[in-house]
This record gives C-alpha cells, structure tokens and sequence, in this order.
C-alpha cells in the first residue's frame, strides 16, 4: 500500500492548496505548472515564485501546449536549479524528462516530480475555440468514468502507459467518481513523503492501480492495437510510406516539438543533408523527376532511426504539423517495435541506458551469420 | 525481373578485417560478382542509419555491411555497437515493410576470402532476384 495525501476539496483545488503550501512554507522556491494566461484560453508553461502568481495556475488543464520534459531539461541542462522547483507534469512529459536526462540533457536534482493518473490532453488547436467549457466538462466526466474522453488526441487515446512512473507524487484522477469533494495525491517516494510533511489534508494508505485504471488500460491497449493495425492498411510499404507523407512540407515541425528530438543542429538541417545544385542536377539525371522538397523521406526515417526507441508516445509531433500528418501514428508504432526488440521502456529507469548507446555480448546472435 | 538488370549495391567494409578478406578473395583468384561498390571503412561502427538511408533513398539496390566477427573487433566493441544498430535498423525497415532484405550485415574475418566472396555472390544473387530498389527511381518521392 501506497501512502497518500487525502484533501476535501476538489482535485485541482487540493492540488493547489499542496503548491501553495510548498511555496509557502519555503520548501520549494518556485512551481512549473501551466497556467491561464487570457479569457481566451490560452494556457502555457510557467514558472511561479509568488504565491499571488498562483491564482490562473491550471495544473490539470488537459492541454500540453509543448512536451514540459524538454522545457524541463533546458532549465536544467546548464546548471541544476539551485532551490527545489515543484514541477507538475504529465506522464509523458516524465518520461521524455527522464529520457533527456539519460542523454546529458539535464538533472533531476532539486525538482519535485508531481505527475497524474493521464486522461490525455485536447490537440493544441482547439485550445482557443469557443467550446471550451463543454468540452472540459464532458473530459471531467470521461475521467470519472475511467473512460477515453473523445476530445483528446489520438495519440492518448491510445495511450496504455499513463501511470507515471518515478514522479514523488501523483494526482489520481482517472477513475475518481468524487473529483469534485476529494482530492488524492500518491506519496510514491520519500522524497516525496518529505515535501508533503505538514502539509494540509490527511495521510492515508491506498493503491494507484484499481479496477478502474486496469478498464482504461484495456480499453487504450485495444485501441492501440486498432491503431498500428489501421496503419498497416495505408502506410506499409515505401508506396505507402511516401503516400503518408505525401504532403510533408519539410519543416522539421514534428522534429521541433519532438522532445526525444535534442540535438541543438539536427543532421537534417545541417550541411550535410542540404541539396546544393548538383544534387538536383545528379538526381534528376535518373529520375527525369523530383518531388521538391527532396529528402522528406530521409528526414522521417533518419530521425526515426535516431529517436523511435524513445518515442514516449506524447503525440505532439502530429498535433505540430501543419498539414495534418499523423506522424505519431507512424513514430510510436515504429518505436513499440523497437523497444521491443531491445526491451526497452522509454523514461521507466533513470539508470537504464539508452539502446543505442550500450550492447550485450550475448545478443543478436544471428546477426551477421549471412 | 530482365536477367540483365545489374544492381548496384554499397558494401561497406570494416578496414580490419571484411576489407582484407576482399582483398584476399581478390589475390586467391576467387570469382566474385561486380556488383559491390566497396566503401572502405576503419570499423562496422563507423555505419550509422543516415549513411544506410542514403544508399538506399539515392541510387543502392542492396547495402552490405561486413565487419570482424564479434570479439574480433580492432576497437574491441565496435561491432557490438554496429550489431545493435543494424537490428534497428533492419526492424525499422521490417516494420513499414520498407524491403528489409536489401540490407544486409555479415562477420567476414581478413583469413576468410573464401567466405568473402560466398557473401558477396549470394548477397548480389538475392537483390538481383528482387530488382532495382524502386525508391530511387520513383519521382514521386
Ligand atoms: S515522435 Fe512524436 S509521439 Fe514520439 S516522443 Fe516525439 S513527439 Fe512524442
Ligand atoms: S511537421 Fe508535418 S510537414 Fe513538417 S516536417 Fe513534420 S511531417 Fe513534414
Ligand atoms: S574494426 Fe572491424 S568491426 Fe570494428
């Protein structure tokens, strides 16, 4: 059994009351949380040291206007923050944290992880349409249920892995049919028994997996399964890769937003991959065709053999593009493949290294035998 | 497919071993199919995707890769690494049904000439019984 922190107010409410009792007794000096930033509903990543600066903070709104695991690892790359920083994150969000952190990319010292049982965000572009309220609604109801809310990406609809796994607290609010009286938050570290001390709300024991997560990871699992298999009907094949990517723009967008995806110059943009007049001129000369911009297929497959075995399944590469790409469709199913080959679980263990950069002399014993 | 298609395939050879046992065909008179346009280089894991990727988007029917045997590496674990990310690789290609066997990677030792050139012939049989590699051809992509 897991400790936990019991609050009578509603879930964000009790959230909030725990981050104001951070700040407040200085045991952090400052939150990461989205916050509200207009009527309109525009809701970004902030930073907050001022209890007043609290007010607007949403850190349950079901929006994810950039992956915070790669916000994160910018704060952290250069130095680790000096003062506890409480830090309120989706599952995925940790992980690719974590990720990043495995490539040198920044540190977990002094960040307080706070995660949340994922019902899954809405795609950035409705994030200013009018029905925001009706769709928040029915998303609370949704979650209440244990059931997929229809308004979240697709990549979250499919999502089987939304349990954080090495955040010191969680939200729980899949399956919590009294959201609205009780709020619930996992102590799942002694780091995070630490922070809570003292903290408003009772200490209680109770488990984060139920009947309830277990109805939306079967239900997410199957709907994963649709989804690679759909795939398969359209996207097989380098007929059907090139189809998928028919209209791709090469705008790197989805590498951009991609948080797996950190390389300060990408290969793709560098030098070496750009098309100077003899490549058209060399190319055209057997092909008599070319489609402009040349190297889209490149980009996809390179980058995908550089990150899919990461790919923490975020979606925020389909929701960037443009031109409606359903790239995470393509990128998790790729990186599902790959991380089982390798048996690898993208942002599960800090100290597991990355597949690429390790190897174990007992493996792949029928390679190269040809 | 016409018996008088002629693929082209890259093989890239680890400097140490794969490129000596060429050479060791080539000095012992073995027969050894033309196809392979040999890119020399000083070990397995020099390969990475982006170099594969661009012999197979850019012109390559087949890409070969042949290094020390595992154990044999000159660097010791070069080819380790190379094993690894030639099974991403090939499982990339598996998954999006991208025509895996055009990729292939073979142990061929400095003493094997003979095993050098059974990788060779069979390589070059197996991609000249596919056909041309229809990405390269292909305007549309
Ligand atoms: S490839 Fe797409 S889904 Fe995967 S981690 Fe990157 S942005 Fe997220
Ligand atoms: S975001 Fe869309 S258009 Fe831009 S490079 Fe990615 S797939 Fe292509
Ligand atoms: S030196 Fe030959 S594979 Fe490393």
């Amino acid at each position: 059994m897991a400790k936990a922190l019991k609050i009578n107010k509603n879930t964000e409410e009790g959230l909030l009351q725990l981050l104001e009792f951070l700040l407040d007794s200085e045991k952090v000096e400052g939150i990461f949380s989205l916050k509200k930033l207009n009527k309109n509903g525009n809701i970004a990543y902030s930073l907050i040291t001022n209890k007043d600066e609290l007010k607007g903070a949403v850190p349950l709104d079901p929006h994810m206007p950039v992956n915070a695991g790669k916000i994160l690892s910018h704060f952290t790359l250069a130095e680790k923050t000096k003062r506890p920083v409480a830090a309120v994150l989706r599952p995925c969000e940790l992980r690719a944290f974590v990720e990043l952190i495995k490539r040198a990319q920044g540190s977990l010292e002094n960040i307080l992880l706070i995660s949340l049982s994922c019902g899954g965000v809405f795609p950035i572009d409705t994030m200013n349409n009018g029905d925001a309220k009706k769709r928040s609604s029915s998303y609370a109801e949704s979650l209440k249920k244990a059931e997929n809310s229809p308004d979240v990406r697709k990549t979250c609809q499919s999502c089987d892995n939304f349990l954080p796994q090495l955040a010191d607290m969680t939200v729980l609010t899949v399956g919590k049919k009294d959201a609205d009286k009780e709020c619930i938050i996992y102590l799942n570290t002694k780091q995070g028994e630490n922070f809570a001390k003292d903290a408003p709300g009772n200490t209680i024991s109770a488990e984060i997996e139920s009947s309830e997560t277990e109805k939306l990871k079967s239900k997410r699992k199957e709907n994963k399964e649709k989804l690679f298999k759909d795939f398969e009907k359209t996207g097989n094949g380098i007929s059907g890769f090139s189809r998928v990517f028919a209209a791709c723009l090469g705008c790197h967008g989805c590498g951009e937003a991609c948080p797996i995806c950190y390389c300060t110059l990408c290969d793709f943009d560098s030098k070496t991959c750009e098309y100077k007049p003899e490549s058209y001129e060399s190319e055209l000369e057997h092909k008599g065709g070319l489609k402009i911009p040349p190297g889209t297929l490149f980009y996809h497959l390179g980058r995908m053999s550089h990150m899919a075995v990461s790919c923490v399944a975020c979606g925020m590469c389909s929701d960037v593009c443009p031109v409606n790409i359903p790239v995470a469709d393509v990128f998790t199913k790729v990186g599902a493949a790959l991380q089982d080959v390798f048996q690898y679980s993208p942002g599960k263990d800090i100290e597991e290294p990355v597949p690429s950069g390790t190897f174990k002399e007992e493996e792949f014993k029928e390679v190269g035998e040809h | 497919m016409s018996s008088d298609f002629k693929p082209n395939i890259v093989g890239f050879l680890c400097n140490w071993c794969s490129y000596a046992g060429a050479d060791l065909a080539g000095s012992s008179k073995m027969e050894v199919k033309p196809y392979l346009s040999v890119i020399r280089v000083m070990c397995s894991s020099r390969i990475n995707s982006n170099l594969v990727l661009t012999a197979l988007l850019w012109g390559a029917d087949g890409v070969l890769i042949a290094g020390c045997h595992p154990g044999d590496c000159h660097y010791e674990q070069g080819n380790y690494y190379a094993r690894r990310r030639f099974a991403l690789l090939k499982k990339i290609m598996e998954t999006l049904k991208l025509e895996p066997d055009r990729l292939q990677l073979s142990w061929v030792s400095a003493s094997e000439g003979k095993r050098y050139a059974e990788v060779v012939n069979k390589f070059s049989d197996e991609i000249t019984k596919m056909g041309p590699n229809p990405i390269h051809k292909n305007p549309k992509i």
